[in-house]
């Protein structure tokens, strides 16, 4: 597709440990385009942070890309080091970290949070920072944003911080927007507009959209697309509606059925048998066959297709009937 | 705040009171200074005259209160030694004491920061481990050492530097300044160095462990990924965050150079306050000794004091909350 924001190709990312290196993530390519919300879901430590910190480049040592190409806009970021990196975050793209009430610092207001950002990127004058800077507040739905301004974190509530950290994400226009799980630690009742909100923004703007997070609601509820991770794999890769009403990856399928959304109705949640390899542990061929019904003696030895070349890297998927 | 300021001075008084009381009658019990201001050949009716004198034929709790009366006005009684009034004395010796300490606090907080900042920005460099362990001296060395060693090296060996006093001087006003001259500004240069090096490793280490510790919070990681500036986030965004508990230390270490000053004045007979009052220990000079305290602590107290005020300015937090927040 032309409008093709982000573009990775194989990416694996390697850990030097003691005991040997591990690969949070293997082998995961996707596409994300302008104006898309890609969700990307798995259970905990299944590599979704790690791809998200890859692309911005803010992976913390030791880990790095080990293989595999990450395309932004049509040039080749993967490379990329000291400031021609920083150049890109912020002003391309753009990141929304799990806690407000960490993520943004306590001793400045928010105003200068944000006009900072701008004027790092930005070739426009302090009053027109300060100017846009309310604007963007405004934009996030911040009531009374340009008395606020001057505020400091702390007078505000953890909903209201989020929609600050969203507009501090956005302030520079990038064309990418990572949120790693936006709206884990906030209130139940405020997670629906924050992820409303950030679909909003996002339409409008064609921003595309890597939303991570564990909630199958959210996915539901934002993302065109959605990817599902496995011990560093993507395993299924399509749109949401095909994905959720028949998922293809037997991992997909047990994830399906142990979420609340999808088993409504059902007498009570499915649980997958087993737990997640640890990293340094991931079986030979396919990572999920020791915890699927379904592994034959293929799955055992060969990994799996590429995703590229159809939807799920199983060798055997799910037809819908078998899914019920 | 205007509250807040007033509670702190209030309980800054309680504070000199306390130590007033104890540092008064701590001096009752170190000796006797009647046998120290009268010769071999004195009578019983001598003794009890200069007793009378002195005041010192009254009650515990009358002394102590003609004590805080009479300070309370800055008059700290007449010196023992001297027969000269002790503030007179203080105020002479004052000036040499409190240069000496600026000079040190300033090189330790400059330095400290400085040192502290760079250390933890270049973690694994090799002069930032340097640095680290070359501090490591600088804690473990007692000050009269290192006083000892800088004079045998800068003025015995090399014989650059004064080893002792303060060298010129000019009056200004009630001031007399060794800043001014160059042989006061050499003379200064060894003792500040000897004050202040403990402080400023002190300092620096402080800096280095909560810039270290700041670098690691989301905020900071938050600022990496708007693409923000190295230097706006190591100094915008970490040291202003570092600054909050470093504060409170430097504040406190700033005391500490003022009433460590005693041992760098005997090393190098730098003419300060510290050096009268041992002096005056030796001899149970009581009012030097006791104005010595009082003005020690009245500088303590001071300190804190600035800090507090300080930590308004710094953190948003302490302030009033405008908007209630949650
Ligand atoms: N320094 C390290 N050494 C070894 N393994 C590490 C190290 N840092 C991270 N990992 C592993 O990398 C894997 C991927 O972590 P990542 O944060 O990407 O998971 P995640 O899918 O985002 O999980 P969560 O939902 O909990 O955020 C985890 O399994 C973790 O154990
Ligand atoms: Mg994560």
């Amino acid at each position: 597709m032309s409008d093709t924001v982000l573009s990775i190709r194989e990416l694996s990312v390697e850990i030097p440990t003691h005991t040997g290196i591990v690969k949070p993530v293997d082998g995961v390519s996707y596409d994300i385009c302008a104006g898309e919300i890609l969700g990307i879901v798995g259970e905990s430590g299944a590599g979704k942070s790690m791809a998200g910190n890859a692309v911005i480049g803010l992976l913390s040592p030791p880990a790095h890309i080990a293989a595999g190409e990450i395309w932004l806009n049509g040039s080749r970021i993967d490379a990329l080091e000291g400031e021609d990196m920083r150049r890109l975050r912020g002003k391309q793209i753009g990141m929304v970290f799990q806690d407000p009430l960490t993520s943004l610092n306590p001793l400045l207001s928010i105003g200068d949070q944000l006009t900072e950002t701008m004027l790092t990127h930005l070739d426009i004058s302090r009053g027109e920072a300060d100017r846009r800077a309310i604007a963007a507040l405004e934009e996030v739905g911040i009531p009374g944003a340009a008395e606020r301004i001057d505020s400091y974190p702390h007078e505000f509530s953890g909903g209201m911080r989020q929609r600050v950290v969203i507009a501090l994400a956005l302030c520079a226009e990038p064309s990418l927007i990572i949120a790693d799980e936006p709206t884990t630690a906030l209130d139940v009742s405020v997670q629906a507009q924050i992820i409303a909100l950030l679909k909003r923004l996002c339409r409008d703007r064609g921003t595309a959209v890597m939303l991570i997070t564990h909630d199958m609601g959210v996915i539901a509820e934002a993302a065109d697309r959605v990817g599902v991770m496995y011990a560093g794999r993507l395993v299924e890769l399509g749109a949401v509606r095909d994905v959720l009403t028949a998922p293809q990856h037997p991992y997909t399928h047990g994830l399906m059925a142990s979420t609340p959304l999808a088993s409504q109705g059902k007498a009570r949640l499915h649980q997958i048998e087993g737990a997640m390899p640890r990293l340094n542990k991931v079986p030979e061929g396919c990572p999920f066959h020791p915890r699927c019904a379904y592994a034959r003696d293929k799955c055992r030895v060969a990994p799996g297709p590429k995703i590229a070349d159809g939807r799920t890297a199983c060798w055997f998927p799910l037809v819908a009937e078998k899914a019920s | 705040m205007l509250a807040y300021i007033i509670r702190r001075i209030v309980q800054s008084a309680l504070v000199l009171l306390v130590v007033g009381l104890t540092a008064f009658s701590m001096f009752r019990f170190v000796g006797d200074p009647i046998d120290n201001m009268l010769g071999q050949e004195r009578t019983a009716a001598d003794i009890e005259r200069l007793r009378e004198q002195l005041g010192l034929d009254q009650s515990f709790p009358v002394q102590y209160f003609k004590f805080l009366q009479e300070a309370a006005q800055g008059n700290f009684g007449m010196s023992y030694r001297q027969g000269r009034p002790v503030a007179e004395i203080l105020m002479e010796r004052a000036p040499a004491t409190l240069e000496l300490a600026a000079v040190s606090g300033a090189l330790a907080i400059i330095f400290g920061i400085a040192f502290g900042v760079f250390t933890a920005i270049r973690r694994n460099g090799f002069l930032a481990n340097f640095i680290m362990s070359a501090s490591l001296v600088g804690v473990s060395l007692p000050t009269f050492l290192i006083g000892i060693l800088l004079i045998y090296i800068f003025s015995v060996e090399l014989g650059w530097l004064p080893s002792f006093g303060r060298g010129d001087t000019v009056q200004i006003g009630g001031w007399s300044t060794g800043l001014l001259t160059a042989t006061g500004l050499k003379a200064l240069i060894l003792p500040s160095i000897t004050l202040g090096l403990y402080q400023m490793t002190l300092i620096m280490r402080l800096v280095r462990s909560e810039m270290l510790e700041v670098l690691r919070q989301d905020y900071i990681r938050f600022a990496r990924a708007r693409g923000l500036h190295d230097r706006a986030i190591n100094f915008r965004h970490a040291l202003k965050n570092t600054m909050v508990p470093v504060i409170t230390v430097i504040g406190l270490q700033l005391g500490a150079i003022i009433a460590f000053a005693i041992i760098t004045e005997t090393v190098f007979q730098w003419p300060g306050v510290g050096l009268l009052f041992i002096n005056a220990v030796q001899f149970v000079d009581i009012p030097v000794m006791a104005a010595y305290l009082m003005l020690i602590s009245v500088m303590f107290v001071g300190i804190n004091l600035i800090v507090d005020i300080l930590y308004f300015f710094i953190d948003p937090r302490l302030r009033v909350d405008r908007a209630g927040g949650h």
